[in-house]
């Protein structure tokens, strides 16, 4: 097949204050084949699909779309010369319809006036022609993300249907939803439309994708046919010569594990809240980690958040240290030695106009009051002490925290409240949307953390960490805790699955 | 690979200041005024007295700039401020009504009482802002809009709708006396500038203000105390308000409820925005709000020394702000760049390389 790629960048160059984050880089897309763009976090691919939709002007470098030179200026024109994009969060209005939403911008019109009818009819056609089961007159946050997604993609393809471009399209759907999505994509791409998909899952990468193109350090690692390259190798290309940390993840070897006997730190008991939580039990040793596994909105996050006090229970009681205590704000809880990384790192967690310094110094000044200011001197000892030990890219303290990548700021994340010192760490899908490396790094670190004495709660959607690092599984399900299972060598994911889907002990 | 683009050039490390723009936009209106007025630097000594434009705009620019500073201390939060205005009339009210009704207008006893009890009265009003917006959890904008609309009335009441003059040499000091050659509200402002700066950026405040307005949830989440601080900064935009109404009052030895401070508000606010605090708050410049607050007297100075007619003042002003806003905008100045370089390139038409339509193999 000899054919014209339908979009090409040669040589594009991109600089940010402080770093390069891209250098130089090649990159073809095919009409009618799904495209994966690799690498690392840092290694560029967030900036190039900037640069491709226009949001970030390229410093150099050129873009071809269809044969023609073209300057990206902004959104707009890239959407009006034909690429789309979807990114990680659904960028639509919750509160219009699902036809509104398909067509926002771009009513059918009548005499001047919205063609309603028209605009409902065509918005059914086409979630018709994607075989998607919508009521599209129903408000949009009527549905689950993963349909607001493909709601967001139906838009994306009938504004313009050269190429899509899907960001982390996956990252928040659960194993049925990703079908349903790969449905759609496939059948999109039957249809002659180039689709550019970026994921950390590398499964989901070998099961719909026919090429790749790997970046590393902002630069063109190579670019080739899914099925040349196999699974280790592609590692390998992403992370260079970095390849010790591989048999850490590669093997999926568990540590060897005795669960801490002895007081607990924190005990709830009958902790509830109504609508987010049913009543549950938990206990947490010093050096423990449990895991909370349940699929997405199955309670795992509302569970933990009330152990934070960051939202209020309105049942049972918890013990921290042995002594009945009501939090009644995160402050509360963190004066108690607890620490919570959010799963939103964005909203949740950094302030992105603030510097990876003053982020990571936060928790910890906060703790303080402000009357009583870290210095300067030790507030870069602590940021430059953690950049190291994490070893977070661009190493530099004063780099604004909203041009580092997922992985990066989720460190930056966990700088923050290991400096606080805590007595029990709670995470929230610290390693969702991040590389493998980046991944690895911070699973040995919990480990680490644990055999120091710190008790960690670990939530994840991916069993296989949860198992790796966990004394104890609590498997959640509609909300409620439905069992806790011992991790003691004979828990498999298979079982786990079993127990969420029962909702009993299996 | 290049990894440290932002160490190549000092120039770039001056031009990429938070004050860079700010500035030049205040040294090109100064430099305007040059061209109208030949002396307009001109700063000569008089019976120990300093005089000269400059002197003027930083005189008459004095309340203005504490009235900014409180704001951009509000909109650092994320919120906004809007009875500053009504403030600074409530103040000078108050203090005036207490000097005329003394029996010793002249004592610095009575104008420190007076000056006591409008500083009490502004920490009380700001009170009340800083528990409606931090603890009732009303918008700013509707919240400092009720004492806003309110406190003109009050002013007025405390005044009985009369202009209060006073006779009092210690508080005539305050806006429109001389200390140490130079003006003395100019030697007060400045002290409040360097109060603010240190009471933000030598303790913790202003980093815990930025977290705040940069990112409430995450704010919350890590600890902070945003209700406090929030509150606690419209305390601090209301007793600067009050300095400013002493400031005002004093200048012209009357408290006039209707006109005192009316519309200082919305100059202050633009004075903040001028220097690069984003309305959306986080991030906030003390010294790009000091900036700010100058350009907007150096125009006000300027519409005066060039001779623009008075009906048409309102309107050069709005010009000169838009022109500013835009030359500001980092987004504004990569468009005219790029015409540039467009205008540029199509005047060398072979610069512009042909594409080539490579075949490839997939």
């Amino acid at each position: 097949m000899r054919q014209q790629p339908v979009l090409e960048v040669r040589g594009i160059r991109k600089e940010f204050p402080g770093v390069v984050a891209l250098d130089g880089v090649d990159f073809r897309l095919f009409p009618g084949e799904v495209h994966a763009l690799m690498g690392e976090n840092g290694a560029g691919k967030s900036t190039l699909i900037k640069v491709l939709t226009g949001v970030h002007p390229s410093d150099g470098g050129e873009v071809v779309l269809a044969g023609e030179r073209v300057r990206i200026a902004g959104p707009l024109q890239a959407q009006q010369a034909g690429i789309s994009t979807v990114y990680q969060e659904v960028n639509l209005c919750p509160n219009l319809s699902v036809a509104e939403n398909i067509f926002i911008g771009r009513e059918p019109r009548r005499f001047g006036l919205i063609d309603w009818p028209a605009m409902r009819r065509r918005a059914a056609e086409l979630v018709r022609e994607l075989e998607l089961d919508v009521d599209v007159s129903a408000p949009l946050n009527s549905y689950s993300i993963a349909v607001q997604q493909l709601v967001a993609i139906v838009r994306a393809v009938d504004v313009s249907a050269k190429v899509l471009i899907l960001d982390e399209p996956t990252s928040s759907l659960d194993r049925d939803e990703v079908r349903q999505l790969f449905a759609v994509m496939r059948r999109l791409r039957d249809q002659g439309v180039a689709i550019l998909f970026v994921s950390h899952f590398l499964d989901q990468v070998y099961e719909i994708c026919d090429r790749m193109t790997v970046l590393r350090n902002g630069r063109l690692e190579g670019e080739y046919l899914t099925s040349e390259l196999g699974q280790v190798e592609l590692v390998s290309r992403m992370i260079g010569a970095e390849l010790a940390g591989l048999d850490q993840l590669g093997g999926g070897k568990r540590r060897e594990r005795t669960a801490p006997t002895g007081p607990a730190f924190l005990q709830a008991d009958r902790l509830a809240r109504r609508g987010a939580v049913e009543p549950y039990d938990l206990d947490i040793r010093p050096g423990e980690v449990i895991g909370l596994a349940g699929l997405l909105g199955s309670g795992r996050t509302e569970a933990a958040r009330l152990l934070f006090g960051a939202d209020q229970s309105d049942g049972g009681t918890l013990r921290i240290e042995g002594t009945v205590t009501a939090l009644r704000s995160p402050r509360d809880a963190i004066a108690r030695g607890i620490a919570f990384c959010s799963e939103n790192r964005k909203t949740e967690g950094l302030v992105g106009e603030l510097t990876v310094r003053e982020n990571i110094v936060l928790a910890l000044q906060a703790a303080r009051g402000w009357t009583r200011p870290l210095s300067r001197t030790a507030q870069d000892a602590y940021a430059l002490k953690w950049i190291r030990a994490l070893d977070i890219r661009p190493g530099n303290p004063e780099a604004l925290v909203r041009n580092l990548s997922g992985g990066n700021q989720q460190k930056v994340l966990l700088a923050r409240w290991l400096i606080t010192d805590p007595k029990l760490l709670i995470l929230d899908e610290p390693t969702r949307g991040i590389d493998i490396g980046a991944k690895a790094e911070i699973q040995k670190l919990v480990a680490n953390l644990a055999e120091e004495g710190m008790a960690v709660l670990f939530i994840s959607a991916e069993l296989e960490e949860v198992l790796r690092l966990s004394h104890r599984v609590g498997v959640l399900r509609d909300h409620r805790m439905v069992a806790q299972l011992d991790n003691d060598g004979g828990l498999t994911p298979e079982r786990v699955m079993a127990t969420i889907a029962s909702g009993a002990h299996a | 690979m290049m990894s440290t683009a932002a160490a190549a050039s000092p120039v770039k490390a001056v031009t990429r200041s938070r004050l860079f723009w700010p500035a030049v936009v205040l040294a090109v209106l100064l430099a305007a005024n040059l061209a109208f007025t030949p002396d307009f630097f001109a700063v000569r000594l008089q019976g120990g007295h300093l005089y000269g434009s400059l002197i003027d705009i930083l005189h008459f620019g004095a309340p203005l700039i504490l009235v900014s500073l409180g704001m951009t201390l509000v909109i650092a939060t994320g919120g906004i401020d809007l009875s500053v205005g009504s403030t600074v009339a409530i103040s000078g009210a108050l203090a005036c009504l207490h000097i005329s009704e003394s029996t010793d207008p002249g004592s610095l006893a009575t104008v420190l009482t007076a000056a006591g009890i409008a500083l009490g009265t502004a920490l009380l009003l700001g009170a009340v802002n800083g528990l409606l917006v931090a603890k009732v959890g009303v918008q700013p904008i509707i919240a400092t809009l009720i004492l806003m609309v309110a406190g003109r009335g009050v002013a007025q009441l405390i005044t009985d709708g009369q202009i209060i003059t006073v006779t009092s040499d210690p508080y005539k000091l305050i806006g429109g006396g001389y200390w140490l050659t130079m003006p003395f509200a100019i030697l007060l402002s400045a002290l409040v500038v360097l109060a603010t700066v240190l009471l933000t950026r030598s303790t913790a405040l202003g980093l815990l203000l930025e977290s705040v307005g940069g990112n409430p949830v995450a704010s919350r989440l890590v600890g902070i105390r945003a209700m406090r601080l929030v509150a606690l900064v419209y305390v601090f935009s209301a007793l600067c308000a009050a300095l400013a109404g002493l400031m005002v009052s004093s200048n012209v030895s009357a408290a006039d409820g209707n006109n005192a401070g009316l519309w200082i508000e919305l100059d202050a606010i633009l004075a903040v925005v001028l220097g690069g605090t984003s309305l959306n708050g986080g991030r906030f410049s003390i010294g790009g709000t000091v900036l700010g607050a100058l350009i907007i007297q150096t125009l006000s100075t300027t519409v005066y020394t060039i001779g623009i007619p008075p009906e048409t003042t309102l309107v050069f002003k709005a010009f000169v702000v838009i022109v500013v806003c835009l030359i500001q905008s980092p987004a504004f100045r990569a468009k005219l760049a790029a015409r540039g370089a467009r205008a540029r390139r199509t005047a060398r038409p072979h610069a512009a390389a042909p594409t080539t339509n490579r075949e490839v193999g997939a």
